[in-house]
């Protein structure tokens, strides 16, 4: 059966303990992240909500390896992020994270099929293989009949369905989805979530920042922050609801 | 590695493609550098190289003393009835040079004077050179026919001449000069040679020569044995009119030609060539002319220009690059929310360094490719239109594509840097 159970033996992929962040400005410390511990199951799909202020978007930068955290540990896979130098960082966010933006960003000049396949590039997969694979995802997220078309030749709705098939291209271990639906109306929002509950059928472990509780409603666990802190955290999950 | 490479010339190219117009004025700041430098060196280098040749054709192993009139000539001979003037270059002189300086290897005395010739029906006004039989050692004289002077023309003093090409065209334009008799001043010579000198081989110097000689009247040459014209012709020159009736000069010789084994005895030797003409001549009636300190002074010259014209050629190149930095920083300010874009996606500083530096060496070598087509075009202009010798080297090419590729890299490393260097998450939020 595959529901996930925080507490069995499965390897998490993401842990956090005691996690926290602090800008330092010239007359004061500012906390954001006060001490956060959370560890996220492979194939798990987990929502983090919170007000304006909460540290949702610095957790999700740090998450995303944005950024570092000033304390606590943040272990990615095998990866302590602290102690990963710039570089590293990079190869961490191409091979090991997929993003998919509320603003889709795509990158304006280049065609469809070349915004999938950029992460692939930056990871030295070879030219024709990258090709392959980059019109395998367009053709699962139903854009292959768009491969030549600029970002701004298409709507809201492909466009994000080419950051989520550019998300996939290097098969990452987590996909961190910062507000997908934001931007859309609510047909595409609606079809962008399909594919993603679609997504984490798979086997994918999903990571959904967002203001929206339906978007939470979808997910099986969703982590509430307020003021650097977790709130409270609701387990849902109609696949583990008898558990 | 290759076609890593040439990926990213080809995104490079892509995207300065996408701003074409931007692109292309950004480059102009280089086009216009580097096509001034080559067109600038052109220029240099021509005008060096045809000074090169003209004092080269002078001979770097030669040295000539020239006659001039001295601009104090006394007066006071004319109270003692005397108008005839004597000044100039001797026959002892020449002598002298030959008896005591044993780096004299060849003494070539020379008497010119322009001469009335006529050859039938037709007339005309030449030069005529009183010369040696060794006059050919100096000067490099092709003979076209016949033979030049002998040593025994100058023992018997002959009446025969040798005439250039010039002459040849104008005075006998069917029949056989060889064997024909020519009327010089008077008196008949026997045509027994035709030579070209090198020293007007050249189109442009024949164009000059002609030019220079056409106003005096004076076409051609005539070289007859200088002991022929002592006797027939005589070194004095009687001009008739003028306020106080008649005057006259008396000059034996226009200009004696030196030539010394090695370039490294030419200005010691002119050293005793001075002192003992100052020896020799109260009034300066003379001019020593060294072709090889012509060379050198021209060499100096050239560095000169060279600097000067690099210089200029330099402060359009820095103002060039600093257009291109500048630009290059607004399209990174304006990129930003793209390298943001692809730092998340797992590019590294250095790739981000790279892409930015590659396009920015990209604009400056098609800048420099398009400056060096122009830069080649402008020398051609100023040779038809200005009528001066251009010349233009690979160097001058070489240097101005490394030139450019140089710019590229200096004034992109800063934008490429800066690029990079920005918070990919202030980057993502960048509207």
């Amino acid at each position: 059966m595959p529901c996930p159970q925080p507490n069995n033996s499965r390897q998490a992929v993401v842990r956090i303990e005691n996690l926290q962040k602090a800008y330092y400005l010239p007359h004061q410390e500012l906390s954001v992240l006060k001490g956060l511990d959370m560890a996220f199951y492979e194939g798990e799909y987990v929502s983090i909500m919170g007000p304006s202020g909460s540290g949702k978007s610095t957790l999700l930068n740090i998450l995303g390896c944005l950024d570092k955290p000033t304390g606590g540990r943040y272990m990615l896979g095998e990866h302590d992020i602290a102690l990963l130098s710039d570089d590293e960082l990079s190869a961490i966010r191409g091979r090991r994270i997929g993003f998919i933006f509320q603003s889709f960003n795509l990158i304006s000049q280049l065609n469809i099929l070349e915004n999938i396949e950029v992460a692939m590039y930056y990871q030295q997969v070879p030219k024709h293989q990258r090709h392959q694979r980059a019109m395998m995802l367009a053709d699962r997220v139903g854009l292959a009949d768009r491969l030549h078309h600029r970002p701004f030749e298409l709507s809201g709705g492909q466009q994000q369905r080419v950051a989520i098939a550019r998300s996939l291209a290097n098969d990452p271990l987590i996909i961190l989805a910062d507000e997908p639906t934001g931007n859309l109306d609510s047909k595409s929002g609606s079809e962008i979530l399909q594919m993603l509950d679609e997504l984490n059928a798979q086997g994918k472990t999903i990571i959904v920042v967002t203001h929206d509780e339906n978007v939470a409603a979808r997910t099986h666990r969703t982590v509430h922050l307020l003021d650097g802190r977790v709130e409270r955290v609701a387990e849902r999950g109609p696949a583990c609801s008898n558990a | 590695m290759l076609e890593r490479m040439t990926g990213v010339v080809q995104v490079s190219l892509r995207s300065l493609w996408m701003h074409r117009l931007r692109s292309g004025l950004t480059m102009l700041g280089i086009v216009f550098g580097v096509s001034s430098v080559i067109a600038m060196l052109a220029i240099g280098e021509g005008a060096s190289q045809q000074a090169q040749e003209q004092i080269a054709h002078l001979g770097s192993t030669n040295i000539i003393i020239k006659t001039v009139k001295p601009p104090d000539i006394e007066i006071g001979d004319a109270d003692s009835g005397q108008t005839i003037q004597e000044y100039g270059l001797r026959y002892d002189d020449a002598e002298r040079f030959r008896e005591t300086i044993p780096d004299a290897q060849v003494v070539v005395p020379v008497r010119r004077q322009p001469q009335q010739t006529q050859y039938r029906s037709r007339r005309v006004t030449a030069e005529l050179v009183g010369t040696v039989a060794w006059y050919p050692e100096l000067v490099p004289i092709e003979i076209r026919m016949g033979r030049f002077l002998s040593p025994l023309d100058l023992h018997y003093n002959q009446a025969v001449c040798v005439i250039d090409e010039m002459l040849l065209d104008i005075l006998f334009r069917v029949d056989d000069p060889i064997g024909q008799q020519l009327k010089i001043a008077g008196e008949y010579y026997l045509v027994v040679g035709i030579v070209r000198e090198a020293a007007v081989a050249s189109q442009e110097d024949k164009q000059e020569f002609a030019r220079n000689t056409r106003g005096s009247g004076v076409n051609g040459k005539i070289y007859i044995p200088i002991t022929t014209m002592k006797s027939r012709i005589g070194e004095t020159q009687i001009q008739f009119g003028g306020s106080t009736g008649s005057s006259g000069e008396k000059v034996e010789l226009s200009e004696i030609t030196i030539k010394v084994p090695a370039m490294e005895r030419v200005i010691p030797t002119r050293d005793v060539l001075s002192s003992m003409l100052e020896q020799f001549h109260k009034k300066k009636d003379y001019q020593i002319i060294v072709p090889l300190e012509l060379l050198r002074q021209a060499a100096r010259t050239k560095r000169i220009f060279s600097i000067v014209l690099g210089s200029i050629a330099a402060i359009s190149l820095l103002v060039g690059g600093i257009g291109i930095m500048n630009i290059m920083l607004a399209t990174v300010s304006e990129r930003t929310r793209e390298i943001g874009i692809r730092r998340a996606l797992g590019a590294r500083k250095k790739d981000i360094v790279i892409q930015f530096l590659s396009e920015t060496v990209l604009l400056t070598l098609i800048g420099g490719l398009l400056g060096m087509a122009l830069g080649a075009c402008i020398p051609i202009l100023v040779t038809v239109f200005g009528k001066m010798p251009t010349v233009i080297t690979p160097e001058a090419m070489i240097l101005s594509f490394g030139i450019s590729a140089g710019i590229g890299l200096t004034f992109g490393l800063y934008p490429a840097y800066h690029a990079a260097n920005m918070d990919p998450i202030e980057s993502l939020r960048h509207e």
